[in-house]
């Protein structure tokens, strides 16, 4: 294989994979990395450091039109990047300690959490008005354009909240990923904040987040020109059309049919990590 | 200064979003017809980690390589500019939290940027 072969067929699996990332809801990091690892024999350090690339690529540019809705609350995803940066220091330490073998055991853990809630009914929105002294302190509310009127809300269980957020930061810096489903899991079941109010925070703070880590990558030499390229791009433009898709359409049978491919996935890296092939 | 509304600050850092995202996408493309430009040549071999090159690894051998015109240290210059932009917006917090006069939210804004700087400068050392 030469290297135009090599830069299209990734840059082909990555448009996919931005593409199935956009569609799930998930991010294409968490595609990219086990189709890197499995289908190109690519060393998952390499894997994740161009994920994490992609990653703030995507997010950055999703949020552009999320902020510009007043969706995204600035001021909370703000407070909690200082527990998703603290925490991605750590992770992004950590993948010199652990070995490939674990990180693909973790990785396919995350994999099966983040694919379970598509099979589940939407959780009940369970967000609350009431005022929280700690959270007013910390001018943690807001509000939004919700269907009928200007909704209010404020957040509650602030400090699990931050708890909840070092580890995604932690995971992020970990496995080269978003973690957007436990971002969304931190604010939406843990703060009670509006589902909206939760995906597009959480989407807005996965760029800084990455960044913290991307720096500690870079110096490891875990960004690799000749693989980020190719992922970065084809990621970038897959998540662009799948959020084309998605406004366009319902998906929700084409969303069952992928998670099924990330609970296998999922399942395939924590196989691959205990016989230490990976 | 004259203070700004949320609505002004979340505006700004829309813009700035969009501008970083296209400007490392146009670089990294550069790069990546430069990189192409000799197509038929092998990959490296990425099944083992090895570290690479120092030159690509740090931002003076990033510019170093960019003056030499080297076509992986144009794509590396791409992901840099990636990398800066959700620093870029962490600024752009603080002035406007500034603007505000929010003396919570600089505190909280100027942690962030200090954690990621210290990532940036200090991370792999």
């Amino acid at each position: 294989m030469n290297v135009l072969e090599f830069s299209s067929l990734l840059f082909g699996t990555s448009t996919f994979a931005g593409l199935l990332g956009a569609l799930t809801g998930l991010g294409g990091g968490v595609v990219i990395v086990p189709a890197l690892v499995l289908l190109f024999k690519v060393d998952i350090r390499y894997a994740i450091g161009a994920s994490l690339v992609s990653v703030i690529a995507t997010s950055s540019g999703a949020a552009v039109a999320y902020v510009r809705e007043g969706l995204s609350n600035i001021r909370i995803g703000m407070f909690l990047e200082v527990a998703t940066t603290a925490g991605a220091l750590l992770g992004a330490y950590l993948t010199t300690k652990l070995s490939s073998h674990w990180i693909a055991i973790v990785f396919g853990v995350v994999l099966l959490y983040s694919a379970y809630p598509s099979f589940t009914k939407e959780p009940e929105s369970l967000s609350a008005s009431k005022p929280n002294a700690l959270a007013t302190k910390l001018k943690l509310n807001g509000s939004y354009a919700g269907s009928v009127s200007q909704e209010r809300y404020s957040a509650q269980n602030v400090p699990v909240g931050f708890g909840i957020m070092f580890g995604a930061g932690t995971l992020s810096g970990l496995l080269g990923i978003g973690s957007g489903a436990i971002k969304v899991l931190a604010m939406d079941q843990g703060m009670k904040l509006p589902f909206k109010v939760s995906t597009t925070t959480s989407n807005f703070m996965i760029g800084v987040t990455a960044a913290a880590s991307a720096g500690i990558y870079l110096f490891r030499g875990y960004i690799d020109p000749g693989i980020a390229m190719p992922v970065m791009l084809g990621v970038l433009i897959g998540s662009l059309v799948g959020a084309r898709i998605l406004v366009r359409s319902r998906v929700t049978t084409l969303k069952v049919l992928f998670s099924m491919v990330i609970i296998a996935l999922g399942i395939e890296m924590i196989y691959s990590g205990l016989r230490g092939r990976i | 200064m004259a203070p700004i509304t949320d609505k002004q600050l979340e505006s700004a850092i829309a813009d700035i979003l969009r501008f970083g995202v296209v400007l490392a996408a146009i670089v990294v493309l550069i790069g990546a017809l430069m990189y192409l430009h000799h197509p038929l040549v092998a990959p490296p071999d990425y099944s083992h980690f090895h570290a690479m090159p120092t030159e690509l690894n740090t931002v003076a051998g990033v510019l170093h390589g960019v003056l030499r015109l080297d076509a992986k240290s144009v794509i590396q210059l791409g992901i840099l500019f990636l990398i800066a932009t959700p620093v870029v917006r962490v600024v752009f917090c603080i002035i406007g939290f500034t603007r505000q006069r929010d003396v919570l939210y600089i505190g909280v804004s100027t942690t962030v940027l200090i954690i990621l700087t210290y990532s940036l400068f200090r991370g792999g050392r």
